[in-house]
């Protein structure tokens, strides 16, 4: 090849380089960044509204709640995503309001390993004890009372929990919290606590594994993980005393029955009504409520609305429970509030 | 020996007066930038240690020494002590020495003084493989193939003949710190043996010669000649591999049982400093939570460079020690 060949090569490459550069500068980029639970539909969302408004691109980095708090905090994204509302605390650092808006919600499942698996029940008051330390064995008299019928083995339950600090955790200590108050003075709410006993597994995989490999363990893994992976998981008893299986429709009605305020910082654990899973909980994006920047912002809201109405039409398909209707009306009200 | 200077080792005179005179300027500069870059170094471990005692200042203040010596890690009470933690890197990484330095330093030895050529370099690749292998995918296979069989098979027999010590009571889980110290041990291993082969293999042949001359067996050869003569260089390999072994994080947290509790029993789970910052920093929204981590951070920190310069120390001693003429000689 000779030397002015060469050359020609290089400026083709370095203005298509230019050119591509160009159209997507003339593209707007939505930063964001948070949490990993909804991070598959969040994707899912934003792929589908390329088509919808191929001006906008979205670019979410799930770094986990923690992370988008402080980045959305620090300012340096522009919406963050969090599996937990945040504190009054944090909430008093940013520098401006924070609207919560919540997407979609997902449960805790009590995934066990037993021989033969045979369908479990269990209410409150033995998941607690379970976790606590203090129901041991399988044939315990509790859980012998919650399932007549069934002979479980003289073995000891093997509890294992998540490791990583995790949106699931935190709503399953929420709902522990409520349920038990020993539970609550000795361990309390948060995306990581210290546990009073069992095995810590990183990740839903690493629960599951333990769990799928430990005969006698018991574990809590996200509803969406527990169906994917075709692990047997139990019925939990609600708060109006019937017995629930988990599962996307029985998550909405446990939405629809919470106790939502004004700023949508609400815990959906352990909620009234006849079908309602108790260990649930929703996930939020989290937004200033003055935008910076007016055609950004203005875009972002569209954006919401989308997801709001369409997105959450996708939510079932991936296993998330969407918002109920009326919870959606009050979201979409105040998404248009937001000031540019 | 360095080569005789000869007329017929010198370059031609012609080549001689076509080159520039030597003004020394690139000599200079060279040495500058070679300085510059080695400061650099030196400045960015400082840097590091700072950023780590920066970000964590708020709990060294508020925990003091107490951070050290507890063993309370409660996320929602904001209490922390590293305690457990220290315990579990230490005492996963040793069982990962245990284990890796006379594996590793045997098929050192094997490949560089009995190995017949064809087989060397087919198991210098697959070790060389073993070191690419991910450590999450390492994890993986931890939690699905390892784990399983350690608790069938392995841990049920180390029980049944040495389960009177209390190392090897309790129930058996299959996460637990030996298990810990077991998947590490498979990630060490590689660095530790390439580096004491590299060693090995730098012994001089008259080494090997001269024992073979004074009647000595094949084993005395490799004992007196080979390992003493290359004692230090093993070790600092060695030290290579412990500081992997403190730092493994993916792979550990995957098999380790992730609890922060001291226990005798090595069937029992533990923690490492690396696990915990690796599990609990995206989550973390209160600021002591998070310098707690951070400070967990700059403990580890501490803990390899205390464990390298112990090393130096050593290396130290070791040489005084080493008076035989055949090391002297070299």
């Amino acid at each position: 090849m000779t030397k002015l060949h060469r050359l020609g090569r290089k400026f083709l490459g370095l203005s298509l380089a230019l050119g591509l550069s160009a159209t997507a500068s003339a593209q707007m980029t939505i930063n964001g960044a948070g949490a990993t639970f909804p991070y598959p539909i969040y994707s899912k969302w934003f792929d589908e509204y390329a088509k919808v408004d191929p001006s906008v691109r979205f670019n979410y980095q799930s770094i986990g709640s923690g992370g988008g708090q402080k980045q959305i905090t620090a300012q340096t994204v522009d919406f963050g995503a969090s599996d937990g509302p945040m504190s009054d605390e944090n909430l008093t650092k940013a520098p401006a309001k924070i609207l919560h808006i919540p997407t979609v919600a997902g449960a805790d499942v009590v995934a066990y390993n037993l021989p033969g698996n045979p369908a479990l029940k269990l209410d409150a008051d033995t998941i607690a004890a379970i976790f606590l330390g203090q129901v041991k064995k399988w044939n315990d008299p509790k859980i012998a009372a919650l399932n007549p019928g069934t002979n479980f083995p003289d073995q000891e339950i093997v509890v294992v929990h998540r490791s990583d600090g995790s949106g699931t955790t935190y709503i399953w200590t929420d709902y522990l919290s409520k349920v038990s108050p020993v539970w609550k003075q000795k361990v309390g709410t948060n995306t990581s606590v210290n546990w009073p006993t069992g095995l810590g597994g990183k990740g839903n995989e690493g629960v599951a594994g333990q769990v799928k490999q430990t005969p006698g363990a018991l574990g809590y893994v996200e509803l969406i993980y527990a169906i994917q992976n075709k692990m047997p998981y139990a019925q939990v008893k609600n708060s109006a005393g019937n017995f629930v299986k988990p599962s996307v429709e029985s998550i909405t009605a446990a939405m629809a029955t919470a106790q939502v305020p004004d700023d949508f910082r609400f815990s959906m654990t352990n909620a009234p009504g006849n079908d309602s899973y108790p260990i649930a909980g929703a996930t939020w994006l989290l937004i200033y409520e003055q935008q910076k920047d007016a055609t950004k912002g203005k875009k972002l809201v569209e954006f919401l609305k989308w997801a709001l109405t369409k997105g959450e039409e996708m939510a079932k398909q991936l296993d998330y429970a969407p918002l109920p209707a009326e919870l959606r009306a009050r979201v979409l009200k105040r998404v248009d509030e937001i000031k540019m | 020996m360095p080569m005789a200077i000869t007329p017929e080792t010198l370059p031609a005179r012609s080549t001689i007066d076509r080159m520039a005179p030597p003004s020394g300027v690139g000599d200079k500069v060279f040495r500058w930038l070679t300085l510059a870059i080695a400061l650099a170094v030196v400045v960015l471990v400082f840097l590091v240690g700072w950023q780590l005692a920066r970000g964590s200042s708020l709990a060294i203040q508020k925990f003091g020494f107490r951070f050290l010596s507890t063993s309370t890690w409660d996320p929602v009470a904001e209490q922390f002590g590293a305690l457990p933690f220290i315990y579990g890197t230490a005492v996963s990484s040793l069982i990962a020495l245990i284990i890796a330095v006379p594996l590793s330093i045997a098929t050192a030895v094997y490949l560089t003084e009995l190995a017949p050529r064809w087989i060397r370099q087919p198991i210098v690749s697959l070790i060389e493989m073993l070191a690419a292998i991910p450590s999450v995918i390492l994890g993986l296979w931890g939690i699905f193939v390892m784990i399983p069989w350690l608790r069938e098979h392995p841990f049920p027999l180390l029980k049944k003949v040495l389960g009177w010590t209390p190392l090897f009571s309790g129930p058996i889980y299959g996460v637990s710190m030996l298990a810990g110290g077991i998947i590490i041990a498979v990630m060490i291993l590689p660095i530790i043996t390439s580096v004491s082969r590299e060693i090995l293999r730098s012994v001089p042949n008259l080494q090997r010669e001269a024992a073979y001359a004074l009647g000595a067996t094949r084993w005395e050869v490799t004992r007196i000649a080979v390992l003493s003569y290359a004692k230090r260089g093993l070790f600092g390999a060695v030290i290579l591999g412990l500081g992997r072994a403190l730092g493994e994080t993916m792979a550990v947290t995957m098999v380790i049982g992730n609890t922060p509790q001291i226990r005798s029993s090595l069937f029992a789970p533990g923690y490492t400093l690396a696990s915990v910052i690796a599990n609990e920093f995206t989550e973390a929204t209160t600021d002591v939570y998070l310098q707690a981590l951070f400070e967990i951070g700059l403990v580890l920190f501490g803990i390899t460079i205390l464990a390298n310069l112990l090393a130096q120390l050593l290396l130290k001693t070791m040489g005084s020690s080493l008076t035989t003429p055949a090391v002297q000689g070299a």
